[in-house]
C-alpha cells in the first residue's frame, strides 16, 4: 500500500527505504506535526479518526493522481490516528524522482489532496477543557455554511 | 366554494398540516416516517396543496428548528402542551380570515379525492365541516374545515378547561359528511401500524423493509452515540436515510454539508438504497 494508517509513531526511516529507486536523483519528505495553538486558541493534543477502508482507496487514488501528474518515481503516504501529543507526527509523505523540482510539486499535491479529500477527521483538545472537530463544529452553527469539503482549511501541516 | 346561505363570501382556504405531536407511541419522529422516499410531513403538505393556496406546518415551540419541519411555513403553537386545538387556534390567531383544512400528518391513506370531497361539501356558515369516522360514528377533527368564527367558541371552550378538538365538534353545530373510503383516516401511531400501512401501500419490491448497516464516524458517531448500528428502513435514497436518521439522532449537520459513502465508496444522494448496503455519512474531514 502506497497509502496507510499508523496506530503508533511512523517509522520514517522504514518507510524512507521502501522509496530507494536506482533511478532517482533526490528524495524529499514532508512530516506534518501536532501544534500547540490553532486558530487562537491553545491545543494539548489531538486526536485523529478515519474510515480507514474509504481512506485507504482515496489516499492511492491520490497516490496515482500524483505519479500520473508529476514524472516522479514512487511516493508513500503514511497517516496517523489515535491520540497524539504536541510535536507528534500526524503525517508523513515521501516522493523521489529522477529531478527535485517534480517531487517538491508532488509532495505539495499530495498533502494538499489528503486533506481535502480523505475521510480522516481531528478533534482539538484545548487547554481549557473544550475540544472540538475541525472543521465540523462551526459548520454545526452556521448550518447553512455548505463547503463540499473544499474550503477545508489548512492547518498543522502548512 | 359555495356562498352562506345569507349571501356572504366564504373565506379563502389555508392548509394546516399538524405536526406538533410527540410521537409517544412510535418512538420515532413520525412527521419524519418515509413512505416511498417522502417524508409523511411532505406527502401530507404536497396533498393539501394540491387543494389549496397556501399551507403551513403546526408545530410546538421548540420544533421550529427541526430541519424536517423548518423548510415549511411553519404556525408556532400559542400556548405549551396544548394538543392539536392549540395548534388550530393558533392558526386561526395568525389569519384570522380564512378557514382551515385541518390535517394531522399521519394519515397515510387519504386521498386527494377524499380532501377534494371535504372541500366540496364544506358549509363555512357553520364552525366546521368534518368528516364521521369510520371508527366511532364520531367527527375527526383533525381531518376538518375549521372555519374564522371557530374562534371565539375555541377561546371560550380554552378558558373553560377543554382540550379535545373531537369533544369540541361533538357540542358545536358542525356539518358532519361521510367517507366515501373507509379506509381514508386511518392513522399510523405505532412501528406496526406503520408497517401495515408500508404493506398496504408499497406495491412489488417496495414493501420490504430494508436492511442497512450504518457506521458513525467522528461528530457523527458522538451525536449517534454509537459507531455502528442496523437499522431497518423504507428510505429510498441515501438523502431519505439521511433525513430519517437525523430525526431520529438529532445530527446538526445539514446534508449539504456532508458526503455519502455507500459499501466503502463515494455515492450521490440520489442512489437507491439496496437491502444489506452499509453507509458512513461524512462531515467534513480534517487530515494532515
Amino acid at each position: 500500500m502506497r497509502f496507510r494508517f499508523a496506530h503508533s509513531t511512523i517509522d520514517t526511516a522504514a518507510a524512507r527505504l521502501e522509496l530507494l529507486d536506482p533511478g532517482a536523483g533526490g528524495y524529499l519528505s514532508f512530516e506534518g506535526w501536532v501544534r500547540d495553538h490553532n486558530e487562537g486558541r491553545e491545543v494539548t493534543r489531538l486526536e485523529y479518526e478515519a474510515y480507514e477502508e474509504l481512506a485507504v482507496k482515496e489516499g492511492e487514488r491520490i497516490l496515482s493522481e500524483a505519479q500520473n501528474r508529476f514524472p516522479i518515481k514512487r511516493a508513500l503516504c503514511i497517516h496517523r490516528v489515535g491520540s497524539l501529543g504536541l510535536a507528534d507526527m500526524a503525517v508523513w509523505v515521501g516522493v523521489c524522482s529522477v529531478h527535485r523540482g517534480e517531487a517538491f510539486d508532488a509532495c505539495r499535491f499530495i498533502i494538499d489532496e489528503v486533506k481535502h479529500r480523505v475521510p480522516i477527521w481531528k478533534k482539538e483538545h484545548y487547554r481549557n477543557g473544550d475540544s472540538g472537530w475541525v472543521n465540523c463544529e462551526r459548520c454545526a452553527a452556521a448550518p447553512r455554511h455548505s463547503h463540499q469539503h473544499q474550503t477545508a482549511v489548512s492547518r498543522l501541516t502548512d | 366554494m359555495t356562498d352562506s346561505a345569507t349571501g356572504a363570501a366564504s373565506a379563502p382556504v389555508y392548509g394546516l398540516v399538524l405536526a406538533g405531536g410527540s410521537s409517544s407511541r412510535m418512538r420515532r419522529d413520525k412527521a419524519a416516517l418515509p413512505y416511498q422516499g417522502e417524508s409523511q410531513l411532505d406527502r401530507a403538505c404536497a396533498l393539501a396543496g394540491r387543494h389549496v393556496d397556501r399551507v403551513f406546518v403546526s408545530v410546538r415551540a421548540g420544533q421550529d428548528t427541526d430541519p424536517v419541519r423548518a423548510r415549511r411555513q411553519m404556525i408556532i403553537d400559542s400556548v405549551a402542551g396544548g394538543g392539536p386545538i392549540v395548534g388550530i387556534r393558533s392558526a386561526i390567531a395568525a389569519h384570522p380570515d380564512v378557514a382551515w383544512l385541518v390535517l394531522a400528518c399521519d394519515l397515510p391513506f387519504l386521498s386527494d379525492a377524499a380532501v377534494a370531497h371535504l372541500l366540496a361539501e364544506r358549509d363555512p356558515n357553520l364552525v366546521a365541516t368534518a368528516y364521521r369516522s369510520a371508527h366511532d360514528g364520531l367527527p375527526e377533527p383533525l381531518c376538518a374545515v375549521w372555519e374564522p368564527k371557530a374562534a371565539d367558541e375555541l377561546a371560550a371552550n380554552q378558558a373553560g378547561g377543554g382540550s379535545c378538538p373531537r369533544k369540541f365538534l361533538m357540542r358545536h353545530t358542525v356539518k358532519i359528511i361521510e367517507l366515501l373510503d373507509l379506509k381514508a383516516l386511518d392513522n399510523v401511531n405505532t412501528p406496526g401500524e406503520y408497517a401495515q400501512a408500508l404493506r398496504l401501500l408499497g406495491s412489488g419490491s417496495e414493501i420490504n423493509p430494508m436492511q442497512l448497516k450504518i457506521k458513525y464516524y467522528a461528530l457523527m458517531r458522538e451525536q449517534a452515540g454509537r459507531s455502528e448500528e442496523t437499522v431497518e428502513t423504507e428510505a429510498a435514497t441515501a438523502a431519505d436515510l439521511y433525513s430519517e436518521l437525523q430525526a431520529r439522532h438529532g445530527f446538526t449537520l445539514s446534508r449539504e454539508q456532508l458526503k455519502v459513502a455507500v459499501n466503502s465508496e463515494f455515492s450521490t444522494w440520489s442512489r437507491k438504497l439496496a437491502n444489506g448496503d452499509a453507509v458512513v455519512f461524512i462531515p467534513p474531514v480534517a487530515g494532515g
